[in-house]
């Protein structure tokens, strides 16, 4: 089962039309013209797909909440804004399998009655935006998609594709900000409910798929949703694209069976860690995931909901691996600066929360700070989680609880040697020139 | 009537090849607005950076409010509000690129080029900015000159890509 590939196959130049086409490419689309867009659900939701973005929610259930009956127009929104710290397996697809993507689309849009669909890739990303554009130009010269899909499929439905470019926001990776993004507004994240599939894009029904996501719709309608299910673990089948990095020997994507071992990941396909030394910690599904001790890694397994019980979550499927000489303040003030940075200033406590954490944590990193520091770094990040319209507040969070809480001892080392400065706002007490620090060695 | 630069002189115009460029932009959306971010696009490229001048342009060949488009423009980082080098070098130092060694990388750059965070060199032709994740993480630490990425770099390496560029 180890050698299944669903969404980036070992074939050579998958990403030419000929080779595409030969290799069973838009079978799944043909097949899918023959059946009704209720069965097209019924398949996805029978094999149990779930979202690749981080939420891993149910991808066929998504698509049954979009209405059935309504005047307005429908549209799907495909995720391609990847900016998650850890994460780079969609950039793989936009290059070595665009084809099976924007199949993956034509059927989405069918499926959930869409006419337009709009691909939204990061502005960073702009060789892969090109690569995609090429792919999607030729597939419109060749008649699957727009207008001429009646020719090519004997279909009265038709759909277009847009490629949206995003300017270097991680905010749009939100469902609701990526709507506001793509209809020109600052595109803050939006108050739910009302849900993307009553009141989406332009007030219209809406639905979000992550582009990996959308990518496993083609095989599942093309082998049957009894092969899909068979996949990897039972309620997470299928396979998922594994983003290796940090201290491995071997970093990079593997698409491997969801369930597989998180250290059969680290050890046999990225090659242990370098210089033979132990893991210090592992965080399992992107920067915002609670991160794992590398003593708790045994019998790990790979898939939403092991790695709930093992305390932490599937994200992304981005894997960063620090070993024992890290220094776990460092890289959680550079986690916390990314969400500072990146917070959208709408709500408060993420707002805010976000620069006293990062402040809190400096103060770690020089010296400064005291025990009582990590127990407010906490308190703040509680304050954080689900206080916001969106989930970024709980991204922020979640590092910053988990690794204080999980890596307590380690943490209680870097402020041992600390200078306990006598000031009774710990914030303001960061400031350097409030305090003399000679006076207070005397 | 001090400091009006808004209205009083108008000197940015988009070419006609780009004004052909926006009108293919905006039929791909069912408003004007939601092709504002693909005309700031256009115009940086046109003008190289974003000024209040080339905002209140887009306004008026989108025909939407140049407060909407002032709220995008500031919003997000790749739009530019002042000139930057000829090579526009960024370097991830995020997660993934710090454990590989990226503020080394960063250090290494910023002596070379002797500019900080954001800075332009004198001559105009090098402009550094430092960047959050660049989806590079497997292939850290990287840097990107004008968008194309630099990946599996060594410090000898991102010195001999900074040499090269003329």
């Amino acid at each position: 089962m180890e050698n299944v590939k669903i969404v980036l196959p070992d074939i050579n130049n998958l990403n030419q039309w000929d080779v595409y086409l030969s290799s069973g490419g838009f079978e799944g689309a043909k097949k899918a013209f023959s059946k009704t867009s209720d069965e097209i659900i019924d398949i996805v939701k029978k094999s149990g797909l779930r979202g690749r973005g981080g939420a891993a929610f149910l991808t066929g259930l998504k698509w049954s909440f979009m209405p059935k009956t309504t005047d307005k127009p429908k549209y799907l929104c495909v995720n391609g804004d990847e900016s998650e710290p850890g994460s780079f397996k969609d950039r793989q697809i936009f290059e070595y399998n665009p084809f099976q993507l924007i199949e993956g689309i034509i059927i989405t849009c069918y499926a959930i009655g869409a006419k337009v669909a709009y691909l939204y890739i990061r502005g960073e990303y702009h060789k892969w935006i090109n690569l995609m554009q090429k792919a999607l130009d030729e597939t419109y010269a060749k008649g699957y998609v727009g207008d001429k899909m009646k020719a090519v499929f004997g279909t009265d439905f038709s759909c277009d594709i847009f490629i949206h470019k995003g300017a270097g926001a991680y905010i749009c990776g939100e469902e609701s900000s990526l709507m506001n993004s793509i209809e020109g507004k600052r595109p803050y994240p939006r108050v739910k409910p009302p849900f993307p599939a009553q009141n989406g894009l332009w007030g219209n029904p809406t639905t979000i798929n992550n582009v990996e996501t959308i990518t496993n719709v083609p095989a599942i309608i093309n082998k049957g949703w009894e092969w899909y299910s068979a996949i990897g673990a039972q309620k997470h089948p299928g396979t998922l694209l594994f983003g290796l990095s940090g201290h491995v020997n071997k970093p990079g994507v593997y698409e491997l069976p969801t369930g597989i071992l998180l250290t059969d990941l680290i050890n046999n396909f990225g090659g242990g860690v370098p210089g033979g030394k132990k893991i210090k910690c592992v965080i399992p599904g992107g920067s915002s995931m609670p991160p794992l001790r590398g003593d708790k890694l045994e019998g790990v397994k790979m898939d939403a909901e092991s790695l709930k019980e093992a305390g932490s979550a599937i994200g992304t499927g981005g894997v960063i691996v620090m070993d024992e000489d890290t220094n776990l303040a460092k890289v959680l003030a550079r986690i916390t600066k990314f969400y500072y940075h990146e917070s959208c200033g709408q709500c408060t406590p993420c707002r805010e929360g976000t620069g006293w954490m990062l402040k809190t944590l400096n103060r770690i990193i020089r010296g400064e700070a005291t025990s009582p520091d990590l127990d407010l770094l906490i308190n703040v990040a509680s304050n954080i989680e689900g206080n916001t319209v969106c989930a970024l507040g709980d991204a922020a969070a979640w590092p910053v609880k988990f690794m204080i809480e999980r890596f307590r001892d380690e943490f209680e080392k870097y402020v041992k040697s600390s200078v306990v400065i006598p000031v009774p706002n710990k914030v303001h007490s960061m400031r350097k020139t409030a305090v003399p620090l000679e006076g207070i060695r005397k | 009537m001090t400091n009006n630069k808004f209205l009083k002189s108008m000197s940015f115009k988009f070419t006609e090849e780009n004004l052909k460029r926006i009108e293919q932009a905006r039929k791909k959306y069912p408003t004007s607005l939601a092709a504002v971010m693909d005309t700031i696009y256009i115009a940086q490229e046109q003008n190289k950076y974003v000024t209040h001048e080339v905002m209140q342009e887009i306004a008026n060949v989108l025909n939407v409010d140049p407060v909407d488009v002032l709220g995008v423009v500031h919003f997000y980082t790749m739009y530019f509000s002042k000139p930057m080098g000829k090579y526009h070098i960024q370097v991830c130092t995020n997660v993934s690129c710090m454990l590989r060694g990226a503020y080394e990388i960063w250090d290494k750059v910023k002596d070379k080029l002797g500019i900080d965070n954001l800075g332009v060199t004198k001559d105009g032709k090098f402009s550094l900015e430092e960047v959050e994740c660049m989806g590079a993480c497997g292939y850290a630490p990287m840097i990107s000159v004008n968008g194309n990425y630099y990946e599996n770099l060594t410090k000898e390496k991102v010195i001999e890509i900074l040499d090269s560029l003329q």
